[in-house]
């Protein structure tokens, strides 16, 4: 049986192998050039006030090294559906639909056996696959990601909330819901699940095309859920509240309108964190009425009566800073902190994975159903 | 292991499909040792009585015991049944060479030179993809993985309904070789008639998903007669007489009689009747006719 599962899954085989030969060249060229403008911008012996330091390395990234880097996680997530579709859904599919089952059935060898060798064997093989994907892209990214946490760390030490260092698009923190996919050992999981869908979705539909097109919709579904609304309550987020920054004498006017705002900063610091709400409450702790959230962040607006300007006189400097302290602003914070990176991984990973046995089950179940002449 | 002297043994066997019931009532005990043919217009339920008997579907009533064990229960029941699907499925992806050695892991009971020797005597190019083999050289490899599993009794469903003639005749004249030479227990299933005259020692009738009439090719020429005479009613007959068809012109009748006696009415031409008419006789039949009984003939 193992020999048959070889011989019908050498020419996905070697697809795959030819595919993982050309990434691993590209990946294992380009690294030299990423670690010694690593090494030259010195981020290696850098302690404290790196923010600079990282800065200029993730600007020295060359473009085809960006691309590279956006390439390899938009390859991770893109890799298990693939295996899915061209590994999973023909599986059984396709011995249906072209009668061979009726050879394979009447062999010696349970259909039992039969189902759990293929679906062993070719499933260990996707995830082996995403398992060694997943290992070269974070080797290869591993420069990028310590600069980025670097430089979240440094940016959060000098003030700022240390969560938003955008590279290539990504906040780059390993929590980022988009990177959190594409390093660890959470496309290990994907890779199974996508695979068992692949096959449940083949043996219930019985014909290849329609199985791939279910096991697409329903892999990109998971993908939008897992991240958007499982993965923030797989452990109790943190909340933490924290003072907000509020200068009297920040008020600016937009010309046309006449609007005063005064920008408003929260000293939320936790370097790589994954910050899941952030909103600005009052002293009751509700939510303030008068904040607006703008792409630069949020601001006041409108300001109390105090200080707004009284024609001839100005704004009253004190009376102003004493209404700000009465709104008693605070920053309130849901998040996962970066050290629950792994612990998440963990979970999400097991949790794929028994699905993936799961459906496994049902595999096995349909095919031993005998409804199939 | 047993040998049993029962091939096929089926009690009150049904499959229905959603309404439709493909199989009914279906009570047969085929013995070991025989070629035995099952014949049936299309759609008369022989497909669904050999997955039943290969485990590929699970009844929807009764029993069927294979050999005298559950078909398809496990390796050792499987090991013992060779089965030759319709339309001869083959792996199209998969090399001549590459489907012996799919039997010889798959078979521990595996006859390496048997196959080989087949394979030689077919003339096939075991580099040869399965996708391009001709329909017949397709059925012969897939009689051929059959065969060298060793099996005590082989089902073969319509091997030959969509081979040329040549093929046909190449394929009848392998597997009655294969019978001759091995202790093997054939069921065929066919709807063509004159060629499972030609193999066949023992016969199974299925006509609109119920058996319609089952045994011995010996006793089914030596019990039917064909009687040809003035015109007369099917009810004048004598009761020893079965009627199975009856055709009548102006003037003269004619009736295909099941019976155990010597026909001694001297207004009769009898002759003796051709396996083929017998056959056809007995699938002319709806199962709603009077005659629709089941008939059974014994020894």
């Amino acid at each position: 049986m193992i020999w048959l599962t070889w011989r019908q899954f050498r020419p996905q085989a070697i697809a795959a192998a030819c595919g993982m030969v050309v990434v691993v060249s590209v990946l294992a060229v380009t690294r030299q050039g990423l670690t010694s403008a690593y090494t030259a911008a010195g981020l290696p012996a850098c302690h404290a006030h790196c923010a600079t330091t990282a800065s200029i390395f993730l600007d020295r990234v060359g473009n085809f090294d960006k691309f590279l880097d956006f390439g390899t996680v938009l390859l991770l997530l893109v890799a298990p559906a693939l295996m899915g579709l061209f590994w999973g859904a023909p599986l059984i599919a396709r011995e249906i639909a072209e009668g061979t089952h009726r050879v394979a059935w009447n062999q010696s060898v349970t259909r039992t056996r039969w189902t759990v060798v293929k679906l062993g064997l070719v499933g260990l093989a996707a995830v082996a696959t995403a398992g060694l994907l997943s290992l070269i892209v974070t080797w290869w990214a591993s420069p990028i990601d310590a600069a980025s946490l670097v430089g979240g760390a440094a940016q959060a030490a000098t003030g700022g909330n240390g969560v938003h260092v955008t590279f290539n698009g990504f906040a780059e923190a390993r929590l980022d819901p988009v990177i959190f996919d594409a390093r660890g050992v959470a496309p290990l999981g994907y890779a199974a699940l996508a695979f068992a869908l692949g096959v449940t979705a083949g043996v219930l539909l019985r014909r290849t095309v329609p199985a791939m097109a279910v096991t697409l919709v329903a892999f990109v579904a998971i993908q939008v859920v897992m991240p958007n609304f499982v993965r923030p309550h797989l452990l109790p987020p943190a909340r933490v509240t924290v003072p907000m920054s509020v200068q009297h004498d920040q008020i600016s006017t937009d010309a046309g309108t006449g609007l005063s705002t005064i920008q408003l900063a929260g000293s939320f610091s936790k370097p790589g964190a994954w910050v899941l709400s952030d909103t600005v409450i009052t002293r009751s702790g509700a939510p303030a009425s008068d904040v607006v959230v703008t792409p630069a962040g949020p601001v006041l607006t409108p300001l109390p009566k105090a200080c707004l300007p009284t024609p001839g006189i100005g704004i009253n400097g004190v009376g102003c800073r004493n209404a700000l302290q009465a709104l008693h602003l605070r920053q309130s914070v849901t998040y996962q902190p970066a050290s629950r990176f792994w612990p998440l991984q963990w979970i999400e990973t097991g949790i794929y994975l028994l699905l993936a046995a799961g459906l496994g089950g049902i595999c096995v179940w349909q095919v031993r159903r005998r409804r199939t002449p | 292991m047993s040998s049993a002297t029962t091939a096929i043994d089926a009690r009150g066997l049904g499959k229905r499909y959603r309404h439709r019931w493909a199989l009914a009532d279906c009570t047969l005990a085929i013995p070991a040792g025989h070629v035995a043919g099952l014949v049936g217009p299309n759609g008369a339920g022989k497909t669904t009585l050999i997955s039943l008997a290969t485990g590929m579907l699970a009844p929807t009533a009764g029993t069927i015991e294979v050999l005298g064990g559950q078909p398809g229960s496990g390796p050792g029941q499987l090991a013992r049944v060779g089965y030759v699907a319709q339309d001869t499925p083959t792996y199209a992806g998969l090399s001549v060479a590459d489907h012996l050695r799919l039997g010889a892991h798959l078979n521990p009971r595996w006859d390496p030179s048997l196959a080989s020797r087949r394979i030689e005597q077919l003339g096939l190019d075991p580099k040869q993809k399965a996708g391009r083999l001709s329909g017949g050289q397709r059925a012969q490899l897939a009689l051929t993985l059959a065969l060298a599993k060793r099996p005590e009794l082989l089902i073969l469903d319509e091997p030959i309904a969509s081979l040329d003639p040549v093929a046909r005749r190449e394929f009848l004249q392998a597997l009655m070789r294969v019978t001759a030479e091995q202790e093997l227990s054939v069921v065929m299933s066919s709807h063509l008639v004159a060629d499972l005259e030609r193999v066949a020692d023992y016969l199974v009738v299925l006509v609109d998903s119920r058996v319609r009439m089952t045994g011995e090719v010996d006793d089914l020429l030596a019990t039917h007669r064909l009687l040809t005479g003035p015109r007369r009613e099917a009810a004048s007959l004598p009761a020893s007489q079965q009627v199975i068809s009856e055709s009548h012109t102006g003037r003269q009748s004619t009736f295909l009689v099941r019976t155990s006696e010597p026909v001694i009415d001297p207004a009769w031409t009898v002759e003796e009747v051709s396996l083929e008419d017998l056959m056809l006789a007995y699938m002319g039949h709806a199962s709603g006719s009077p005659q629709g009984q089941r008939l059974e003939v014994g020894k």
